[in-house]
């Protein structure tokens, strides 16, 4: 079981959470070209070893995080909400 | 290589086995090949006996930086079936069915093909909606495809739990010709055949980067020195995107994910088909082996991952799967799982096309379903090395067919690798 340290409901097995995906992608702006769209959507770089990726506390808080996690050994750097602001709130609070 | 037939059985058999010779040889890697694969699984090995078999190109290596066969060519659940109904996959599968129906002859090796029926439930008058269309899809291309009602499914699998009130067992669509193979020995036939044509397999030999000329990759860097190769093949399933960056390329529609498998202790005879059971989420498969295992698995780890070791809670889903279907499995106990690392792609479909590179080809994308493609997956990877042009039954498993829109997409899941089973 990995554990998810959770900023607001505290650490938690994974099987809690569902797991989004690549945390780093931007999309590009509604103009932009067919290519840079397909980029964003469809290509990724699959990173072996730490990367940066989304997981919903999907039966806790319902919170989406980004989590700083090791594809090869599992382990987790870091946890933060999502959004820039709820991590202002949560750096706030501590 | 001494021929595996009858004569040299009771030959054999009266001289203390002596006169077998190894089956496959362990060459010294030569400087430079007309074509060398990297990756040692069974589409890298299938892909250069074609290259020998079929267009006479025998100066060929295979590079593996372990041993043949043991990535996912020796941890999956190897069920083969044709029940595909996107066009190029349809054909490309089915293709690959005949394919086994001879591979043993082919090969002159026992690959211990099964034909014994792959039997899909459905739970709802939905559910047989939508796989009645796809196997009306695979009659009118001339796969053999059925519906079973639950009168037949009964007296052919009498033992399934027939009482659920949540997800009623309705029927089975079936696939007789589907079953399973002995995952090992289709490594160890591919090579062993692939070897006697001339092709070299070099194990132990890790790719660790390459060299550049004029756009093209010049040289290869191995654990066993530098080899170069005029053409060069990616067929390293889960590894892809690693190799990929080496080479510079960027980004791939992949994402490497776990799947697990489930073996038990070995029982009497239990069960005579594959049977699938996927509802509300939960999704299972289950066979039993030559030697008296049940072999089972379920759905990937859900979370992207490079280990090939598999995480507790899809235990317990595959567990709870099995024992909703399967009551009876209950109090059998469960003997190993393992997990391998799997190259989910973003339509679910498989890429065998060439590369910005112009002498680098890739294999790749196969999902949960590349023990079963491994025959046309080296058959057609193998015409587009020799040919330079894709056949068309793969004219469209390319890297670009996301940006023009024409995604293969069997289940409709859209761009989310995780969700293409
Ligand atoms: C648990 C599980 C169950 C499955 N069940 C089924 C099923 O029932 N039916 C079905 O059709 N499919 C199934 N599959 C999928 C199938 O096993 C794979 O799609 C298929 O084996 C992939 O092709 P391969 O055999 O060539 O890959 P692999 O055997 O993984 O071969 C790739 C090889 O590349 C080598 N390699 C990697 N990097 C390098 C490098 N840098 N240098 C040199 N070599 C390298 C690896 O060591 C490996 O041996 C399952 C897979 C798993 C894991
Ligand atoms: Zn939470």
């Amino acid at each position: 079981m990995i554990r998810i340290n959770c900023p607001y409901c505290g650490e938690r097995d994974h099987s809690e959470f569902n797991y989004g995906g690549d945390a780093t992608i931007k999309y590009p702006s509604l103009n932009s070209s067919e290519r840079e769209w397909t980029e964003a959507i469809f290509f990724r770089k699959n990173i072996k070893g730490f990367q940066l990726e989304t997981w919903h506390h999907s039966h806790g808080c319902r919170m989406w995080l980004v989590v700083e996690r090791s594809t090869v050994t599992h382990e987790i750097k870091s946890v933060k909400p999502c959004h820039p602001d709820f991590q202002k709130v949560v750096e706030n609070n501590k | 290589m001494t021929k595996f037939n009858a004569w040299n059985v009771i030959k054999n058999g009266l001289n203390g086995q002596s006169y077998w010779t190894r089956q496959w040889r362990d060459p010294e890697p030569k400087s430079s090949y007309d074509v060398v694969i990297i990756g040692g699984g069974l589409h890298g090995l299938a892909t250069a006996y074609y290259l020998a078999k079929n267009h006479n190109i025998k100066n060929v290596a295979v590079l593996e930086k372990g041993w043949i066969g043991g990535g996912n060519a020796g941890r999956n659940t190897t069920i083969v079936r044709s029940n595909y109904m996107m066009p190029g996959n349809h054909e490309f599968y089915e293709h690959s069915l005949k394919l086994w129906e001879n591979l043993s002859h082919e090969l002159n090796y026992n690959v211990m093909f099964s034909q014994r029926a792959h039997v899909s439930l459905f739970h709802s008058p939905g559910a047989k909606d939508s796989v009645s269309r796809i196997y009306n899809i695979m009659r009118l291309h001339g796969t053999d495809a059925e519906l079973w009602d639950l009168k037949t499914l009964k007296k052919k699998i009498p033992h399934l739990n027939y009482h659920n009130s949540r997800f009623p067992i309705l029927g089975a669509a079936v696939q007789k010709r589907a079953g399973n193979a002995r995952h090992d020995s289709v490594a160890w036939g591919y090579a062993r055949a692939a070897d006697t044509l001339g092709v070299d397999i070099l194990q132990n030999c890790e790719v660790t980067g390459f060299t550049r000329k004029n756009g093209n990759i010049e040289s290869i860097q191995t654990s066993r020195g530098i080899i170069k190769g005029k053409k060069i093949g990616f067929a390293v399933a889960g590894n892809t995107s690693v190799l990929w960056q080496m080479a510079e390329l960027g980004n791939l529609p992949i994402e490497s994910h776990k799947l697990q498998a489930f073996v038990s202790e070995a029982v009497k005879p239990l069960l005579d088909q594959v049977v699938v059971y996927g509802v509300g989420g939960a999704h299972f498969y289950i066979s039993q082996s030559d030697k008296g295992s049940m072999v089972f698995g379920g759905d990937l780890d859900w979370y992207k991952s490079y280990a090939q070791r598999g995480n507790l809670p899809m235990v317990q889903d595959v567990a709870e799967a099995a024992m909703a279907i399967f009551p009876s499995l209950g109090r059998i106990r469960l003997l190993r799982h393992w997990a391998g690392v799997m190259d989910m792609t973003m339509d679910g479909s498989f890429f065998i096309c060439k590369t910005p590179i112009s002498n680098l080809y890739l294999n790749a994308g196969w999902n949960y379903g590349g023990f079963k493609a491994s025959p046309a997956s080296g058959w057609y990877f193998a015409d587009l090395i020799a040919n330079e042009s894709p056949h068309n039954y793969v004219q469209n498993h390319n890297l670009e067919r996301f940006e023009k829109g024409i995604n293969i997409d069997e289940r409709g899941a859209g761009p989310d690798p995780k969700l293409h089973g």
